[in-house]
């Protein structure tokens, strides 16, 4: 009974365009904002259950909030655009490669002109976007090609930056600065003289990230770029006729989606792992973050929360309810588990809600402002 | 003559090589050209045969089986588990998935694939099990021309024939059979055929059968060559920009994709490779299709694409 | 508002032929749309009138011949150019963007008239904020007009079929088109809903003074509507002037009825 929007009118356009437009929603929003900006971080101080001990921002929430972000630059390109996209974790590895290499000053010495570029190394949150933009940068690349060709075609040509990403950073010593390991740490987070180093302050700004980078991502998908992009998703040739130019949507996808993509790897280097490998952005995590995508809902931005909560979500699932059951099950079954769940999930939602979770939401809301009457 | 000598060596095993990304490639054009399904499951459908093969093999040898005997249980046994893939696939993915776009039925793939690799290790284990169905050591040839003669692996050549058989056997099975002619109309026009009366969900359960086969076929010589483990799906992938060099719907193209993949990423490795830190392998045949798409999106021996409003 | 008494014209297509691997679709074909008429196409079957739209909007380039519009001559040139020159178009099947609403599809067709980028529709505030406004006041206009108030919310694909083709007019008027380009408006719809589309037409063609180009298989309502008719049959123009004159012309009453022996 009380989620009702009688009484609630929109007298404006402005009003009518707004993100939640019920009241409701906006209450629900702002707790949910309350609790994860002040209730979280207090709970986490003061050690009070559930935030015990550091595990759950440590294990969960730190995940949560930069895969969410990565899943939210992924839908754009491949739920509001229609670009499949298998190379996701591979733009991740370029955000992150690129922002250590900015943060530890880049030298590229070009001995046959006889002279060497080299850039001092910069703040770490300049890095993190430089990282971007130039994940972005390679985006629009690798985005050529969609101009040519379409759909399936275009997953092998995503496929080919993946396995070219995987290699060069493995295998191209400049990249890592010469380590020997081939792993590489991340600069010490120094913003503007703060240095970001518990697991709070590292929870507080990969949040403070997402949720402006997620209010900038809702403010395209419902701009003319976001309808742009969706009626080439729907039917490029009528999006030609009506002045949408196929070159323009399309690489602006790419790159907005690269360019958060970018952003998400370099805090999942710098802020989640601290040290890391190729290995950190391989194909499994291009594919880890398309599940979400698909599961959340393609074409939703909170959707790609709903994906990234419950990809990351199964697995501690499946290893704390048997254990709890005095069935603990051995950590390869649980992988195991977890590749037949999400395969059958995603057959079953591409059949039944191609529109994911978030739709089964929204179809619920639906049903709750009619609520006790079916409709 | 060093030089050449070794060339040829690269070329020769480069090209063998290639036959397997064709193995798996076979497949892919099977089900892409019977149904329009772009089929990211192929390579899990490699593990799935090769584990069932190699286990049941394992077993019943275990068991005082005299080897042929098992051979042959091993190998049946393998297809009826294809099979019952198969008809799961149509009956709860690909069926109810029935004129939906490519994108969706190619994530439903995606989906698949997880199931049958979760599925595939939770029964029949996750180790490397290695298997041993064909001779693995090696021939000298020309040792006249060449000091030390060019080696020639025997499993490559067994590999070779397989693969040059089971062409011929379903460019038979598409052009002579009855199922074979229904197949070839429902890649046509799906609805046109079922209008004409043709058993589309029938067709379908074949045409993935027969992949799932072709897949049993690719196992048996990869498991040799490499055992049988998770990676084999990650070579597998390989098939991908095989099909696209080749062309999607063209099985000859199929072949000659795997063959200029598999000798160019040799020869790439073995000469371009020291000098870029190596390992060119890994890539090299998708970019290679990448380039390709740019300059023939249609591939090598694929049909033109005409769009129409 | 109506400018129909100029002799202006508009769009002038000569000698237009095209052809598909020896499948000749139009032959040599020229006629011209003056500003402010609704001008039809009409003809049987395979006559060639979706290929002649497809060329005048740049979707096919013609093997031929010169589209002349608005003074301006080209032979080649991309689809979203033709949008840009003022040329809007709706489609035989519908061609809407099946995941948008019904409001999403009209915003669509204002792209042109955007002219805030990237970095302002991000922010969404000040200028760009402003702007969509002014969009969404415009796009309403045409919602109104076109009476389908209380379906903008609805993902089209929902839509009854005569709403749908009632949308895609309303994309194309976002456009504000100097030609509007239709594609068998009428084509599936009952009687009622046939009254309402030519209505509609008359419309916009009286209040916003549009240049209307139209291809139709109803003959009532093409006679009704259009000031002047050319006939095609089989990629060949066979008659052109005012639905009486080509009503009683010989070779139309063939194409249509076949030839007596």
């Amino acid at each position: 009974m009380l989620y009702r929007e009688a009484g609630q009118f929109k007298t404006t356009y402005a009003e009518d365009m707004a993100i939640f437009p019920i009241s409701q929603d906006r209450i629900a929003l702002a707790v949910l904002l309350g609790i994860a900006f002040i209730g979280v971080p207090l709970l986490a101080t003061f050690h009070i259950w559930p935030f015990g001990s550091d595990y759950l921002l440590w294990a969960i929430l730190l995940p949560f909030l930069i895969l969410a972000l990565a899943a939210i630059g992924t839908n754009i390109l491949v739920g509001y655009c229609g670009q499949i996209s298998l190379g996701s974790g591979a733009f991740m590895a370029i955000g992150a490669y690129s922002a250590y290499k900015l943060a530890t000053g880049v030298h590229i010495p070009l001995a046959w002109l006889g002279f060497a570029v080299s850039i001092p190394p910069l703040p770490v949150l300049a890095s993190i976007l430089l990282g971007g933009l130039i994940a972005a940068g390679v985006g629009i690349l690798f985005g050529i090609p969609s101009l040519r060709i379409k759909g399936l075609y275009l997953a092998v040509a995503t496929l080919a930056a993946q396995f070219f990403f995987d290699w060069a950073f493995l295998r191209i010593p400049w990249f890592t600065n010469y380590a020997p390991s081939g792993s590489v740490n991340a600069p010490a987070l120094d913003f503007f003289g703060l240095i970001v180093q518990s697991p709070i302050e590292r929870y507080l700004l990969c949040l403070l990230l997402l949720t402006l980078m997620a209010l900038l991502a809702k403010n395209l998908v419902r701009s003319n770029l976001g309808r742009q992009w969706m009626a080439i998703r729907d039917m490029d040739i009528a999006a030609e006729l009506i002045g949408i130019r196929p070159l323009y949507a399309k690489l602006t996808a790419f790159a907005v989606s690269s360019f958060i993509v970018g952003v998400a790897g370099a805090l999942w280097a710098f802020v989640y792992l601290g040290s890391w490998e190729p290995l950190a952005f391989s194909i499994d995590r291009s594919l880890q973050l398309l599940f979400m995508v698909i599961i959340g809902g393609l074409g939703s931005i909170m959707g790609s929360f709903v994906g990234a909560a419950f990809i990351l979500i199964v697995p501690i699932m499946l290893n704390l309810i048997p254990t709890e059951l005095g069935v603990p099950l051995s950590t390869e079954t649980i992988t195991h588990f977890e590749f037949i769940i999400f395969g059958s999930l995603i057959c079953y939602l591409l059949i039944k809600e191609p529109h994911g979770f978030a739709r089964l939401i929204s179809i619920g809301k639906e049903k709750l402002r009619l609520w006790p009457f079916p409709y | 003559m060093i030089a050449l000598g070794q060339f040829l060596e690269v070329l020769i095993g480069g090209l063998m090589s290639g036959v397997l990304y064709s193995l798996v490639a076979l497949g892919f054009v099977l089900i892409f050209k019977a149904s329009g399904v772009f089929n990211f499951a192929q390579g899990a459908m490699v593990l799935l045969a090769g584990l069932a093969l190699v286990r049941a093999l394992d077993l019943l040898v275990a068991n005082g089986f005299p080897l042929w005997a098992a051979i042959v249980l091993g190998i049946g046994f393998s297809a009826v588990i294809m099979a019952t893939t198969a008809w799961l696939i149509e009956r709860f993915v690909i069926g109810p998935l029935v004129n939906q776009d490519g994108l969706t039925l190619f994530m439903s793939t995606i989906g698949v694939t997880f199931v049958i690799e979760g599925a595939a290790e939770m029964i029949f284990g996750s180790d490397v099990y290695p298997l041993r169905l064909f001779p693995t050591d090696a021939w000298f040839v020309l040792e006249g021309l060449f000091p030390g003669g060019i080696l020639v692996n025997k499993l490559d050549v067994w590999g070779a024939l397989i693969a040059g058989i089971l062409v011929a056997g379903l460019a038979l099975f598409f052009q002579r059979t009855k199922t074979g002619r229904a197949l070839r109309a429902v890649a046509d026009d799906h609805l046109a055929a079922h209008s004409v009366g043709i058993p589309i969900s029938w067709i379908w359960f074949v045409v993935w059968l027969a992949a799932g086969l072709v897949a049993l076929v690719a196992a048996t010589v990869w498991g040799t060559k490499l055992g049988v483990q998770f990676s084999i799906t990650f070579l597998a992938l390989k098939a991908l920009p095989v099909l696209i060099i080749g062309g999607l719907t063209s099985i000859p193209g199929a072949i000659a994709g795997g063959l200029i993949v598999g000798a160019g990423e040799k020869i790439a490795e073995v000469y371009l490779g020291p000098s870029i830190g190596g390992g060119i392998e890994y890539w090299f045949a998708y970019v290679l299709a990448l380039a390709v798409l740019l300059v023939r999106p249609q591939g090598l021996f694929g049909e033109r694409i005409i769009e129409r409003v | 508002m109506r400018v129909r008494d100029t002799n202006e014209i508009l769009l002038q297509v000569e000698g237009v032929a095209l052809s598909f691997g020896g499948v000749r679709a139009l032959k040599d074909v020229s006629f011209n749309v003056r500003k402010g008429e609704i001008r039809a196409i009409i003809g049987p079957n395979g006559a060639g009138k979706t290929s002649m739209l497809n060329v005048v909007n740049g979707f096919y380039h013609p093997d031929r011949g010169t589209i002349t519009f608005k003074g301006r001559t080209r032979d080649r040139m991309q689809p979203f150019e033709a949008a840009r020159g003022g040329i809007a178009r709706t489609f035989q099947n519908v061609a809407l963007f099946k995941g948008m609403s019904a409001l999403d599809n009209i915003m669509a067709g204002r792209t042109l008239k955007v002219r805030r980028g990237l970095l302002w529709q991000a922010l969404r505030c000040g200028p760009a904020l402003r702007e969509e406004l002014e969009h969404r006041h415009r796009v309403e206009e045409i919602i109104d007009f076109l009476e389908i108030e209380a379906i903008r919310k609805v993902p089209v694909g929902r839509l009854p079929y005569g709403l749908q083709k009632r949308v895609e007019l309303g994309r194309a008027l976002a456009m504000e088109p100097d030609l509007l380009l239709l594609d068998e408006p009428m084509a599936g719809m009952n009687l009622e809903e046939k009254e309402d589309m030519s209505r509609f037409i008359v419309d916009v063609n009286n209040q916003y003074g549009t240049t209307i180009a139209l291809i139709e298989h109803d003959m009532a309502v093409v006679m009704d509507l259009s000031d002047r008719v050319a006939v095609l049959d089989h990629g060949v123009k066979i008659a052109d002037g005012t639905p009486d004159e080509v009503k009683n012309n010989h070779a139309v009453i063939e194409a249509y009825l076949g030839v007596a022996h």
